[in-house]
């Protein structure tokens, strides 16, 4: 993710157009960011359901991954999640990896 | 730029001096609060608003809290804003200091400084001004009633030119109270030096825009680094509108002023008007009996004038920082010592300096103290703290 820097910003933290915090990103301090390896990923749902921020997205359709075929896929909207790790906690398969931002 | 020609000269306090500044800066919305030693300044800014001799809008606030928050709240429209405040005020301001200095707003505040309670203190020395240094605000220290003027008139140049919020501060009673000689400038001049910017963000329901809003942590951080930044060129715009306000109206201070200091072999580091006004009658004196003695006076506090206070001290032996406040606790005890002994350590000088407190809570002061601080530099050169004038 990048960032404005500091000479790039308004002085004095002025949000300088109204309605502008319908694109608030609220994921700008995550520090680890969870990879989903969906070979690993059994579609127990578990993922979907611990993350407090409900910024996993369970998808419908027709996944085929190796030899195996499913009716959902689990995706993550990085512009919501904090990094919090949860999900990766709470995987029965390991299938969710830590990765650092960069 | 042509300087003035017909002068025009007033019997002034301090506070009234400034009052008159806040007047010939054509001041748009003034908060007032009464405390001891500032209540003059507002008393005398209300004479001018009833009398119809300044347009502003005067807000009664019922606290200096309320004071500062309403000049934060006009600052943020676009007006020219003042208030004044002194010691359990500017404490009450405290929060509100780091918010008017966080929005970047162009606030002046004249702070005739006071000593801090407890025990209950009206009376003058600089703990309350040094309580309000790390927040952001610039800081100037006058030491004289046309000082404080002329100051006032360049602050909201400077603020205005930064956006940075500034404080213009001198001593409790011993200024804000006696009488002086002030030359007044002709105020279509000052209202010529201090054009209206057009700032690029102000409340305005034709373009509405968010102020002071939430900052997560991957923001925060870099406003306040706009804030460092902005107080290193406050640094250099200082000294340009100085020198700009000397071309026009033929007074002018830089941002650290010496007495004698071409030879001097010992200083004294002053700020203030008792201060510096005692150490120079010291330096005289000490001259005559056969010290080359010099004084050095920090006008600007914040930022702190690095270069020009080391290079001032460049030629002494020895030095030493007379402050008028307590840092409780510190390896050195006076605020100002401690900013000199960490720029001198940060540009590798190593030379004795000795630490003064003194003059708190207006302890009388004497030339013969200051006379004394030039002997010990003399005779037993020490890196040190030393307390005068207190009972031991
Ligand atoms: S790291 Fe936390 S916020 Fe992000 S998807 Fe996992 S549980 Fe949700
Ligand atoms: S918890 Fe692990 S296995 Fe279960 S759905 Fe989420 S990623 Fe897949």
């Amino acid at each position: 993710m990048t960032l404005s820097k500091a000479t790039e910003l308004p002085i004095g933290a002025v949000v300088t157009e109204p309605g502008s915090t319908r694109r608030n990103i609220t994921a700008g301090w995550r520090a680890l960011r969870p990879v989903i390896h969906d070979d690993r990923c059994v579609r127990c749902q578990l993922c979907w359901l611990y993350c407090p921020e409900g910024t996993i997205v369970e998808l419908k359709g027709i996944f085929k991954v190796g030899n195996r075929t499913y009716d959902t896929k689990y995706e993550i909207n990085y512009d919501y999640c904090k990094g919090c790790g949860i999900c990766a906690n709470e995987c029965p398969t390991k299938a969710i990896e830590m990765v650092p931002e960069t | 730029m042509q300087v003035q020609k017909t002068k025009h000269i007033e019997a002034l306090t301090t506070n009234y001096a400034v009052a008159y500044a806040v007047k010939a800066a054509d001041v748009d919305v003034i908060a007032v609060y009464p405390i001891t030693p500032q209540t003059t300044i507002v008393e005398k800014i209300s004479e001018f608003v009833a009398n119809g001799e300044l347009n502003a809008e005067l807000i009664h606030v019922e606290s200096e809290h309320s004071a500062l928050s309403a000049v934060v709240g006009a600052a943020a429209t676009g007006a020219r804003v003042f208030t004044a405040t002194s010691s359990q005020g500017l404490e009450l301001m405290h929060e509100v200091l780091h918010i008017a200095a966080g929005m970047r707003l162009p606030i002046v505040m004249a702070v005739p400084s006071r000593t801090l309670s407890a025990p209950i203190s009206i009376h003058g020395d600089y703990s309350d001004l040094m309580n309000a240094r790390d927040t952001g605000w610039v800081i100037y220290i006058a030491a004289s009633a046309q000082e404080a003027y002329d100051t006032v008139i360049q602050a909201f140049r400077l603020a205005e030119s930064v956006s940075l919020p500034v404080m213009v501060s001198y001593d409790g009673f011993l200024m804000s109270h006696t009488v002086e000689p002030v030359e007044l400038n002709d105020e279509e001049e000052v209202r010529k030096f201090l054009p209206r910017a057009v700032r690029p963000y102000t409340l305005n329901p034709k373009r509405p825009v968010t102020m002071g809003p939430l900052a997560s942590p991957d923001w925060y951080y870099e406003f306040k680094y706009q804030q460092v930044l902005a107080l290193k060129e406050a640094y250099k715009v200082a000294k340009e509108v100085d020198s700009e306000y000397g071309r026009r109206f033929g007074r002018s201070y830089g941002v650290v002023e010496t007495y004698r200091m071409e030879d001097a072999d010992y200083a004294i580091v002053a700020y203030g008007g008792a201060s510096y006004g005692n150490a120079r009658a010291a330096a005289d004196l000490a001259r005559k009996r056969g010290i080359a003695a010099g004084v050095v006076r920090v006008r600007l506090y914040r930022p702190f004038p690095t270069a020009d206070v080391l290079k001032a001290l460049d030629g002494v032996k020895a030095f030493a920082v007379v402050d008028r406040a307590i840092m409780f606790g510190s390896p050195a005890e006076g605020p100002l010592y401690k900013d000199i002994a960490t720029a001198m350590y940060m540009h590798g000088i190593d030379k004795p300096a000795l630490g003064v407190i003194h003059g708190i809570g207006q302890r009388t002061m004497y030339v013969e103290d200051m006379y004394k601080i030039y002997t010990m530099l003399r005779e037993n050169p020490r890196k040190e703290v030393v307390f005068l004038g207190v009972r031991v």
